[in-house]
């Protein structure tokens, strides 16, 4: 089977992209149902438990209600740029996901610029944030469009210094590369731990989760720049902060957790219980399955952490939070990306 | 402490002649009264700023405000430049149907003016009414209305601590919060059958006696209770983020503070050291130690402990209540012209009968003496809660004014959010806690 994906690249490259695509697109529901019964849990209270079994439906019954919601645009709204908006938070999380290696090689595709093009394209969600508060004709809109724009631009060249220094321990842009670097060498985590803790909190500010979100702020701003969203349109934005949190966690994995790879204690334990021996040398179907499993298991349990964080911490206010990014988090990423560089190039010697 | 320096009785001699000179006592405003509406801010016109400003709706619908509260924010950027409250978006005259409903109905009403903390309006009310009749309660009645009144005390101070967290994102305290609030509502329902619209207190004593197993719950409750306090300390009060938040922002200054008559746990946040419980006592509140907590401080973050330690301090008159609590006894007035006799007596009894038709029908009823004026203030969770009544003689009061503590709360509010960003705009509003039920009444 591996020979045929390698003999028919434009075959496999579609149904990678098709399978790539819905996955993420199917997790939502999921990741939206266990944030709220975790946030039910942590605030003692049941959470839905009544459409389906243990209320697993209700993901499916808010697509519904959001579908049958009539489409309501205020009056004196850029029509144009108000449809757009959605999309252009949606997309581009979406096409960040496409370089993320969920198994073992397995991407939909791997361009020479490896991660830099993720997080290129991903920079582009600002312009949906930006945009939506702009147009809605709203002045709490445009105060969240105006917060999303500045946070979203400062934390990204920290989440950029941060990424950087995990490039560097595998001295490629390649992910694969990367995952490998990590299996011969150690986690990065280990290896990089300042790296990973600003790209983690980099990650938060990104996705405009709490304690960084800033640009929606319901106590504040109402909604932000969702606030004159509705039906489908406000779906997308939903739907692209979920995928955004999705790309995140798995490149936050794939840079600093090992990817789809396990340390080999863990490697000896599936070995005793399933009885299957795992090599990460070569490419087959259940190394695969396993390298899947193992990136899978990792990618919620920070998805947990996110949503964990989300119902525990009250939000930064928007003085401090520019503060953080640019006189503490940006300063240290670059002392940490010096002292790295340094390091490689002595021990290099 | 001097009662001069924050004397919260006024004469009722000099407020009738302030009525009689100016101000009809119905409130119709003399011709010469300033107009409210015509006042205009001409210093946000004509100068280099102009145009580059934005005026925001802060209400009457925002999440923030926790009722139907509007502020009109001109802002420059984010930061707010001039404030300007509106009231009466629930305004429900409240006042005016003091005037129409016999002294005994209006106690209905004081159930939906701070709706967080029923009970302590209801015995607010009631104290008042026994002062203009000048009667005093039994000894059961004062301590389980002193008790109850601490419990509803409790259940506002940590609904608005969690409503400060929740105000700065952290959504989760707030229903713990609840969790703890649930089982004071359990307390309340055993003991007069509503949960949120109490009216617990009749002219002259209560509505029911509490049931048997009232001081166990309570003591249960007691037990329990303290856990919330220390989640509260995990999830906020050591919190970084919080703190950073809180400390420094609306900063009351102890002057402003007495000059705009800002009381109870804000005031006493500023430095204001003055509680009614202990330096106006009334329903015994004397016999017990009164732990009055004072922070100088006067930001958020002060408010935010004040109302924490006031908690601890409540706790405290709890236990020395039940300590006294008489173990029986009649918890109504024994003079039937003010209390309702037992309903058994009244179906068996030819005086008890007349009695009963004499409270109950309009026109009769409790009809204190004609000419009298009382004004008594009462320490409510938001401050200083205080009713003047002047009677006619007849059963309704001529005119009843209630000094609700969040209307004075509230006017501090444009000075502190000036100045600061909407997010400390938000801090501030949630630190002040401003009901607006009783802010319109």
């Amino acid at each position: 089977m591996m020979e045929w994906f390698a003999e028919n690249p434009v075959l496999s490259g579609i149904i990678k992209a098709v399978v790539l695509f819905a996955v993420p697109m199917q997790i939502v529901p999921g990741l939206i149902y266990f944030e709220r019964r975790i946030c039910a849990w942590i605030q003692d209270r049941k959470g839905p438990n009544r459409v389906g079994p243990i209320g697993a439906l209700q993901p499916l019954a808010d697509v519904v209600k959001l579908l049958m919601k009539e489409d309501i645009a205020p009056k004196g709204v850029d029509r144009a740029i108000y449809v757009l908006a959605p999309a252009l938070v949606f997309i581009p999380s979406m096409l960040a996901f496409a370089i993320v290696p969920v198994g073992m090689d397995l991407q939909v595709f791997n361009p020479n610029s490896g991660v830099i093009f993720a997080i290129t394209i991903g920079s582009f969600a600002v312009y949906g944030l930006s945009f939506g508060g702009w147009a809605s004709n709203n002045k709490y809109s445009l105060l969240g469009g105006l917060r999303s724009s500045a946070q979203m631009i400062s934390y990204e060249a920290a989440l950029f210094l941060a990424l950087m220094s995990a490039l560097m321990m595998a001295g490629t842009v390649d992910l694969n590369v990367v995952v490998r670097d990590q299996i011969a060498h150690g986690w990065n985590i280990w290896r990089q731990p300042v790296g990973a803790v600003l790209f983690l909190v980099a990650s938060f500010a990104e996705t405009n989760r709490l304690p960084f979100d800033l640009a929606e702020c319901e106590s504040e701003l109402i909604g932000g720049y969702h606030t004159e969203y509705t039906s489908m349109k406000f779906a997308m934005f939903f739907l692209g902060e979920y995928i955004a949190m999705i790309t995140m966690s798995a490149l936050m994995v794939t840079l600093f957790l090992g990817g789809w790879s396990m340390p080999t204690f863990l490697l000896t334990i599936v070995h005793d219980w399933f009885g299957v021996a795992i090599s990460f040398d070569q490419v087959t179907l259940g190394t695969m399955f396993w390298s899947i499993v193992f990136f899978s298991a990792k990618t919620s349990a920070l998805l947990f952490l996110f949503i964990w964080v989300r119902w525990t911490l009250p939000r930064f206010r928007y003085d401090q939070l520019m503060r953080l990014g640019w006189k503490v988090m940006i300063p240290v990423a670059l002392a940490n990306l010096a002292i790295t560089a340094t390091v490689i190039v002595l021990m290099e010697d | 402490m001097s009662d001069q320096e924050y004397d919260v009785t006024p004469d009722p001699a000099v407020l009738q002649k302030e009525l009689q000179e100016g101000w009809d006592n119905r409130g119709k405003a003399p011709a010469n009264a300033p107009n409210l509406f015509e006042l205009v801010d001409s210093d946000l016109e004509g100068d280099e700023f102009e145009g580059k400003r934005m005026v925001m709706n802060f209400g009457p619908q925002h999440p923030a405000t926790h009722g139907t509260l509007r502020s009109v924010f001109t802002l420059e950027g984010e930061t707010i430049i001039h404030t300007d409250p509106e009231l009466g978006y629930l305004h429900t005259g409240f006042e005016k149907l003091g005037e129409h409903m016999t002294y005994q109905q209006w106690v209905t009403v004081t159930d939906r003016m701070n709706y967080l903390s029923a009970i302590n309006n209801n015995v607010g009310y009631a104290v008042a009414v026994e002062d203009l009749l000048q009667i005093e309660v039994p000894e059961r009645c004062q301590v389980l209305r002193v008790i109850m009144c601490e419990l509803s005390r409790i259940s506002d101070h940590i609904l608005c601590l969690g409503l400060q967290g929740m105000d700065l994102g952290a959504f989760s305290v707030m229903l713990w919060a609840f969790r703890q609030r649930e089982r004071i509502y359990d307390i309340i329902e055993a003991v007069c059958g509503a949960r949120l619209t109490t009216s617990w207190t009749r002219i002259g004593g209560l509505m029911r006696d509490v049931p048997d197993f009232f001081e166990d719950q309570v003591y249960t409750f007691l037990e329990d209770f303290p856990k919330l306090i220390e989640e509260y300390n995990t999830m906020l009060t050591n919190n970084r983020i919080f703190v950073d938040r809180l400390v420094g922002v609306g900063v009351l200054t102890k002057e402003d503070a007495l000059s705009f008559g800002v009381t109870g746990p804000i005031g006493r946040a500023s430095g204001v050291d003055f509680d009614v419980r202990r330096d106006n006592p009334y329903l015994g509140y004397d016999r017990f130690e009164i732990n009055v907590p004072v922070h100088e401080e006067g930001d958020c973050y002060a408010r935010y402990l004040q109302r924490m330690r006031e908690v601890e301090s409540s706790l405290d008159i709890i236990r020395q209540a039940l300590a006294v609590l008489p173990p029986d006894g009649p918890v109504d007035h024994p003079d039937f012209k003010l209390s309702l006799p037992e309903k058994d007596a009244v179906y068996n009894d030819m005086e008890s009968l007349i009695h009963h038709f004499k409270l109950v029908m309009l026109g009769h009823g409790i009809r204190p003496e004609a000419d009298t004026a009382v004004y008594r203030a009462t320490e409510a969770p938001c401050g200083e809660l205080g009713f003047f009544m002047y009677s006619d003689g007849s059963d309704h009061a001529y005119r009843l004014r209630i000094r609700p503590p969040s209307f004075y709360n509230y006017a501090v509010f444009p000075s502190l959010s000036e100045g600061s960003m909407i997010s400390d705009a938000v801090a501030v509003l949630s630190s002040l806690h401003v009901i607006a039920g009783e802010l319109d009444r």
